[in-house]
C-alpha cells in the first residue's frame, strides 16, 4: 500500500463497484426480456468481471476477459440477434404453468445461490506456505508452453474445428433467392 | 499487505460467484429464446472463471495454473458461441423462428 492517505477507501469503493456491475450485469442478463438488453448485461458483467480479475493480481485476464467477451463473444451475439431476432417484441402467449415454471426456476436458482455460498464460505481452503511462481504474465506463459502445452496446441485445433464447423452449418441452406 | 480490507478477502469474490452460478441457471431455465439461453450460459462460464482465480489468488501454491485455466475456459466459451450462433442461425433459416418451443418436429 502506498501512502497515499485515502488509498484504501478509494481501492474498497473502486472495488464495490466492479462487484456492483457485475452483479447488476449479471442480473440484467438473465431477466431483461429484449434479448439485445441481455446481451448488454452480459458486456456490463464482464466488464465488472475484468475490474476484480485486476484486484485478483491477473492484470493480463483482465485484458483478456475485455478482448474476448465484450470485444468478440457480446459482438456476435448481437450479430446473430440482427439476422436471426425478429424485430417485434415477442407476443405474449399464455404458456400454461408458466408461472409455475418461474417459481421453480427461480427456486433452484436460490438453492443453487445458497448451497454454494455455504460451501465456499465454510470451505476449509488452507494457504500454500509458499508460493512457487509469482503468478506474472512471464509465469503463465512458461507453463503454457511448458506443463499445459499439450491443451494449448489442443485449445487451438478445438477454435479451427469450431470455426470450420460454424461455417459448414451455417451455410447449409442457403439458396440463391 | 493489509489484510483487512475487502478486496484483500475471498469471501466477497466467492459469493458473488455462486451468484453468478444462480443468476445463470436461472435464466438458462426461464429464457424463452435461443440466444437468452446462451447468454445464461456464458453467464455460467463466467461464474467457473471467476471462482478459478480467486482460489487461484489466495490458496493455489502455483499462481499461474488458474489463470492458465481460464484461459481456457474463455477460449472454450468463444468456440462453444460460434457454433451455437451458426446453429441459431440455420435454426432460423429453417423454421424463420428461435423460440425453443416451436422446435418440436421430433417430438412423438
Amino acid at each position: 500500500m502506498s501512502s497515499f492517505p485515502g488509498s484504501a477507501l478509494l481501492l474498497t469503493a473502486l472495488f464495490l463497484l466492479f462487484v456492483a456491475t457485475t452483479a447488476a450485469g449479471a442480473l440484467l442478463a438473465a431477466l431483461a426480456t429484449r434479448t439485445i438488453r441481455g446481451v448488454c448485461g452480459l458486456a456490463l458483467c464482464s466488464v465488472g468481471l475484468a475490474g476484480l480479475y485486476y484486484f485478483l493480481h491477473g492484470p493480463f485476464l483482465a485484458l483478456m476477459e475485455i478482448l474476448v467477451y465484450v470485444g468478440a463473444v457480446c459482438v456476435t451475439i448481437i450479430f446473430a440477434v440482427m439476422l436471426a431476432e425478429p424485430d417485434e417484441p415477442p407476443v405474449k402467449v399464455k404458456v400454461r404453468g408458466a408461472r409455475v415454471w418461474g417459481a421453480g426456476a427461480l427456486l433452484v436458482g436460490v438453492a443453487v445461490f445458497w448451497g454454494i455460498a455455504h460451501l465456499s464460505l465454510q470451505g476449509g481452503w488452507r494457504v500454500p506456505e509458499a508460493r512457487t511462481t509469482d503468478g506474472s504474465l512471464q509465469a503463465i506463459g512458461v507453463s503454457l508452453l511448458t506443463t499445459y502445452s499439450l491443451a494449448f496446441e489442443l485449445i487451438s485445433l478445438v477454435l479451427l474445428v469450431a470455426i470450420l464447423g460454424a461455417l459448414a452449418i451455417a451455410r447449409g441452406g442457403r439458396t440463391r433467392a | 499487505m493489509n489484510s483487512s480490507l475487502l478486496f484483500e478477502q475471498p469471501t466477497v469474490y466467492l459469493v458473488l460467484a455462486a451468484l453468478l452460478l444462480a443468476v445463470g441457471i436461472y435464466g438458462l431455465l426461464r429464457r424463452r429464446t435461443l440466444v437468452g439461453m446462451l447468454i445464461a450460459g456464458e453467464l455460467i462460464f463466467s461464474a467457473a472463471s471467476l471462482n478459478f482465480m480467486v482460489l487461484n489468488r489466495f490458496y493455489a501454491p502455483d499462481p499461474a495454473v488458474g489463470q492458465v485455466f481460464v484461459l481456457f475456459i474463455m477460449g472454450l466459451a468463444a468456440a462453444e458461441v460460434a457454433v451455437t450462433l451458426s446453429i441459431i442461425i440455420a435454426v432460423y433459416r429453417n423454421y424463420r423462428s428461435i423460440q425453443p418451443e416451436e422446435l418440436t418436429e421430433l417430438k412423438g
